[in-house]
């Protein structure tokens, strides 16, 4: 068995990846080694060669092979190791026996054989999967000819195989609706988008440009109930759903396909990280981090769709960015997890808060980023903590499909943080600070 | 005097997803409100007139790791042209190795837009 | 047995002269053609599918039964009796995974506790003498998980769990290498009969000769029992729905059993032999032998039953649901055996739901039967038992791996990350024999696509290797043989072929008129993508 030693190892060479293990390097890690399981670096984008990446990072627009290109760029730049066509099975935290006090993952490929590679810091990066027929049980038949929107879109661009030619889309999310435009390009018939919400899944840029310019038709409240087909699909059998989301007896209609596309969901990708002992949020279904995006375990970083799924991949990067960046300096010893979080709580229309703990108060200023339930038009995005107003930010527009950030500032956080302690006697150790949103014109 | 009505448009320029209200008069733009910067005005008044878009697709490739490359046009071409664009793009064939940049078709199907590789894709190793 | 790299295993040709023709390589047919196999006879075992365990076999409740709750004094009632013990020397010759791990049959309400009693009376009535009654308090402590307001529960030891398609290749791979031949795709459509003697099977490819017959025919095995004289034999499926659950959730490590009423067993929670967690099943008769759908009356159904068992299951759990078909015959026990009006013709079939369980048993009695009738059962010398799996590498230690990628670094490549089955294992199955052909062969070999992803990741992947070891083109790959194919055609089919309306379902032929198809072929049969490299 092989072992190496490295300051820094990051593992997943997508967009978070690239960005953690470039950003890693810069801020002083000697030794930054990025593991990636395919064949090249990329992740995803490789296969997303539409346009719309990068607009907010690079401030031009990308396709995502050309958005993956300039960091693949900045790591051979940086003189990073890469690893590729190399599975990480398992990640052994530090404080283990075996390996403390360093973190351990236990590698393959054709090369090294089982291959160990001991870290001081480590980045998880690993993305996240679809959601698939059986998660959401499908009734019918299990015919050839249903495939999640992203495999389907892996075999169009990458591996030069057509899945089919009349296409039923389930789920309008960003990648259902782009693997619309898709299919309708390359000469398939995509006959509807049928979406079980009453709203679209995914961004409005997507619904025009995917949808509108191709007059494909999206049946907003509507699921698929039945797919036919023995041997492959030969249709599926779509209805209405009530408020309950339930199908609504006598509106099935059918509609003649030969291929139904999955795009109903993302989940993060945290089975290493379940098998290292580290703490999942149950909403995010991604590692609790704060807002080092330090997991439960203090020498473990997580970023990118592994931590919660995200909207653009611009702020892939940027989160991924202070992830590498602290664990570079904890790899120097710099950086230790502060004892006295806060938590960072989801409020009024807001789903989740990432991240969810807060420990460094007074040092610098945080980004926090968060989904809302319902979209709403002028609201006021706030934190409070206890009944102080730390941040308040008005926006046009907040919905589902995109993600609402707010800054919070340290003075104004240190201010009422002593308020709060030192005047109302309150335990640093049980505050929480509420993120939510706020109608224009209530205060 | 010519006849006032208002369209609107979503302007697709960035993620924001702004949606814009274009004044038109006698058939042509004249005052766009509703964007939160000037693209998504000129976004919108085009929009209306001609939309145009960036097409992004594959083409075919020999010799390469992979069996296509990914392409887009370097500038938006009429939405109209997209299937046409398709059409000529099917009946390319490149040779890797590929740089990012590089030139696959100089005007495609007629819009005068040149369409570029959007990645590098090196020769297969075993120089099949 | 493995062949070497890019030789593909075809079609068999077709066999002119046999012994005996083995209708149907489900779990029974296979089994029957291993037991066979270890006497001096020419055995064909001939299936109309693209693989063995392509029926009722590959679609159960995975469990091998004790016999405890069969009806005392049938033949099915003896010969799962008998076949439960036969297991663990089975297991370990055709190295099959199996796991005693026990059944709880948990009693609810008062009146099924009162149940209990008479159920372990039936048990040991059918010679199953380990059965043991056990309170509310030790349940609880052995299964947490189990309903809290559970009454008490009768503890049956030797129930267990295997897989039911490794056991059927397994019983098949043993069967070639000792000599049976295995004829796929291949329908047995009329049996030939001179003078009220079997003369031979005339098949969609052509006649085979034979003298003796055995109709392991599962769900069609009436068709051939009608042409033998049984004209009243009817199978109809009973068809039977099932929720599988991620590995991630380990709710029981026992099968945990509903008390059965007049009508059904009812709806049981079971860990897999995989670690996963399986409920089910319904049981409807349907009319249509091909069908298998779930339907969401189906679905609901067991969950509401698994709840009933198991509070803390979660339709949000699963991965995958599938339905399975039982070959219930209108006979009322087993039909295994020669028939009054046509000598040379055996019966094996109206095995209904315990085939996995009393395919030894069934396979030995089967060659006693042709004993009785005449047939010289000589063994052969050359006879092996013995079966090696294809190696699991998710299994093994991490020096085991080292030493493993070392020897073939194909194991090195992980193509499925949720089942961690390495490029090797999918390589192996293609070249054992009977090969995967499809991918659906491959999945219920090597577990790739079995996991939380359900072929997300590997599928891109399996295809290239199923391509490149096959020396196809991609496009012609089927997910469960022809009629399945995974792609209409090469990226760009769709844009340069003739405009015409295809019928649905109907593939377009493997690469026609693609700008692609050079590159698949070329690619993909010189092995270039897999180990494509990019510095």
């Amino acid at each position: 068995m092989e072992t190496v030693q490295v300051d820094v190892a990051v593992v997943g060479g997508g967009p978070a990846g690239l960005a953690a293990a470039w950003k890693a390097r810069e801020a002083g890690a000697e030794r930054v080694m990025l593991v990636e399981r395919d064949f090249e670096l990329g992740g995803i984008l490789q296969q997303c060669i539409h346009p719309g990446f990068g607009l907010r990072y690079f401030k031009e627009e990308l396709t995502g092979p050309e958005y993956a290109e300039r960091f693949i760029a900045r790591i051979r730049e940086a003189g990073i190791e890469v690893k590729l066509n190399t599975m990480v099975l398992e990640i052994i935290p530090s404080g283990a026996p075996s390996v403390a006090p360093e973190c351990a993952l236990m590698c393959v490929n054709r090369q090294d054989g089982v291959l160990s590679i001991r870290a001081k810091a480590v980045v998880l990066a690993m993305g996240c999967r679809e959601r698939t027929r059986g998660a959401i049980a499908i009734p019918g038949e299990r015919p050839a000819g249903i495939y999640t929107a992203g495999t389907a879109q892996r075999l169009i661009n990458m591996e030069g195989l057509m899945p089919g030619r009349q296409v039923v889309i389930l789920g309008s999310g960003d990648i259902g609706l782009i693997m619309a435009r898709r299919l309708t390009l390359e000469g398939a018939e995509v006959k509807a988008v049928v979406e079980i919400m009453p709203r679209p899944g995914g961004l409005e840029r997507n619904l025009v440009q995917c949808l509108h310019d191709f007059d494909i038709p999206l049946l907003l409240r509507h699921t698929v109930v039945e797919v036919h087909g023995r041997q492959r699909v030969e249709g599926v059998t779509i209805a209405a759903v009530d408020e309950n989301s339930k199908p609504v007896a006598g509106t099935e209609q059918f509609i003649a396909c030969d291929t139904l596309l999955l795009s109903v969901g993302l989940i993060p990708e945290v089975e290493l990280c379940r098998g290292a002992g580290i703490e999942i949020h149950p909403v995010t279904g991604g590692p609790v981090v704060n807002e080092w995006r330090q997991t439960s375990m203090p020498s473990i970083f997580a970023c990118g769709n592994l931590l919660h799924v995200h909207d653009l991949v611009d702020n892939v990067t940027r989160e991924a960015e202070i992830a590498g960046r602290e664990a570079a300096r904890y790899s120097r010893g710099e950086l230790r997890a502060k004892p006295e979080a806060i938590a960072m709580v989801p409020g009024r229309n807001v789903r989740y808060v990432v991240p969810q703990f807060i420990s460094a108060w007074g040092e610098e200023e945080v980004q926090v980023y968060f989904r809302v339930v319902e979209t709403e038009e002028d609201v006021y995005v706030v934190a409070k903590l206890g009944e102080q107003l730390v941040a308040r930010k008005r926006q046009m527009r907040v919905q589902p499909p995109e993600m609402v950030s707010l800054r919070l500032r340290p003075q104004a956080m240190v201010e009422s943080l002593r308020k709060l302690v030192e005047l109302k006697g309150i335990s640093a150790k049980d505050l929480v600070c509420r993120i939510e949103v706020e109608p224009h014109g209530q205060n | 005097m010519a006849k006032t009505e208002t369209k609107a448009v979503i302007c697709v320029a960035c993620p924001l997803g702004c949606h814009v209200q274009v004044t038109m008069e006698g058939g042509r733009p004249v005052k766009a409100l509703g964007a939160q910067c000037r693209k998504g005005l000129e976004y919108a008044t085009q929009e209306i007139q001609d939309p145009v878009r960036v097409l992004a697709t594959t083409v075919p490739v020999t010799g390469g790791i992979l069996p296509l490359l990914p392409v887009r046009t370097e500038g938006p071409v009429p939405r109209r042209m997209l299937r046409a664009c398709m059409l000529a793009l099917a009946q390319c064939r490149v040779q890797a190795p590929v740089r990012a940049g590089q030139v696959i078709l100089e005007n495609v199907a007629g819009t005068g837009v040149r369409v570029i590789a959007s990645r590098d894709l090196p020769r297969l190793s075993s120089g099949l | 047995m493995s062949l070497g790299r890019n030789e593909v295993v075809d079609l068999q040709p077709l066999v002119k002269e046999a012994d005996v023709v083995i209708v149907g390589a489900g779990v029974v047919g296979c089994a029957i053609a291993r037991e066979l196999s270890r006497y001096d006879l020419e055995v064909v075992l001939v299936d109309r599918e693209s693989d063995v365990g392509s029926g009722a076999s590959k679609a159960n409740s995975a469990i091998v039964h004790t016999g405890f709750d069969a009806h005392p004094g049938t033949l099915e009632s003896q010969l799962v009796v008998k076949a439960n013990w036969l297991f663990d020397d089975l297991a370990r010759e055709l190295d099959v995974p199996f796991k005693r791990v026990g059944a709880l049959l948990v009693a609810v309400t008062e009146e099924e506790k009162e149940k209990l009693d008479q159920l372990k009376a039936t048990g040991e009535a059918n010679g199953v003498h380990d059965l043991k009654i056990i309170g509310r308090d030790e349940l609880l402590a052995w299964e947490p998980a189990v309903n809290p307001s559970a009454l008490g529960a009768l503890w049956i030891p030797r129930e267990s769990l295997t897989c039911p398609f490794t056991l059927t290749i397994a019983y098949a791979e043993n069967a070639i290498a000792n000599g049976v031949k295995l004829l796929l795709e291949t329908e047995v459509e009329e049996i030939m009969v001179a003078r009220g003697e079997v003369r031979g099977v005339r098949t969609n490819r052509g006649t085979i000769n034979c003298r003796w017959v055995i109709n392991a025919g599962g769900l069609y095995s009436d068709r051939l029992a009608q042409q033998a004289g049984l004209a009243d034999f009817r199978v109809t499926p009973r068809k039977g729905e099932f929720w599988v659950l991620d590995k991630a959730v380990r709710l029981v490590e026992h099968i945990i059993l509903p008390v059965p009423t007049p009508i059904s067993k009812g709806i049981l929670v079971t860990p897999t032999i995989d670690g996963n967690t399986l409920m089910g099943p319904t049981a409807d008769n349907i009319e249509d032998k091909e069908e298998r759908a779930v339907t969401a009356a189906g679905l609901a159904k067991v969950l509401e039953g698994a709840r009933k068992l198991v509070p803390g299951i979660h339709p949000s759990q699963a991965i995958a649901q599938f339905a399975g078909v039982r070959a219930a015959g209108n006979a009322p026990d087993y039909l295994v055996g020669p028939v009054a009006n046509l000598k040379g013709f055996i019966n094996a079939c109206n095995i209904r739901s315990t085939g996995v369980t009393s395919s030894p048993a069934v396979a030995q009695l089967v060659a006693e039967v042709l004993a009785e009738q005449g047939v010289s059962l000589q063994p052969k010398p050359s006879f092996n038992p013995y079966r090696q799996g294809i190696q699991r590498f998710a299994e093994l230690s991490w020096s085991e791996r080292a030493a493993l990628i070392n020897k073939d670094p194909a194991y090195g490549r992980v193509v499925c990350r949720c089942e961690t089955v390495t490029e090797a294992e999918v390589v192996a199955a293609l070249h054992r024999n009977p090969p995967a052909r499809t991918l659906d062969g491959i999945k219920r070999r090597t577990r790739a696509g079995m996991g939380r992803c359900q072929g997300g990741f590997c599928t891109p992947r399996v295809v290239q290797i199923m391509a490149r070891e096959m020396g196809v083109a991609p496009t012609s790959l089927t997910k469960k043989g022809s009629g399945s194919e995974l792609f209409v055609g090469a990226s760009k089919c769709l844009l340069t072929e003739q405009p015409k309306k295809e019928t649905i379902g109907k593939a377009t032929p493997a690469s026609a008129g693609s700008p692609l198809s050079d590159y698949h072929s070329a690619h993909y049969r010189q092995g270039t993508l897999a180990s494509k490299e990019v510095g």
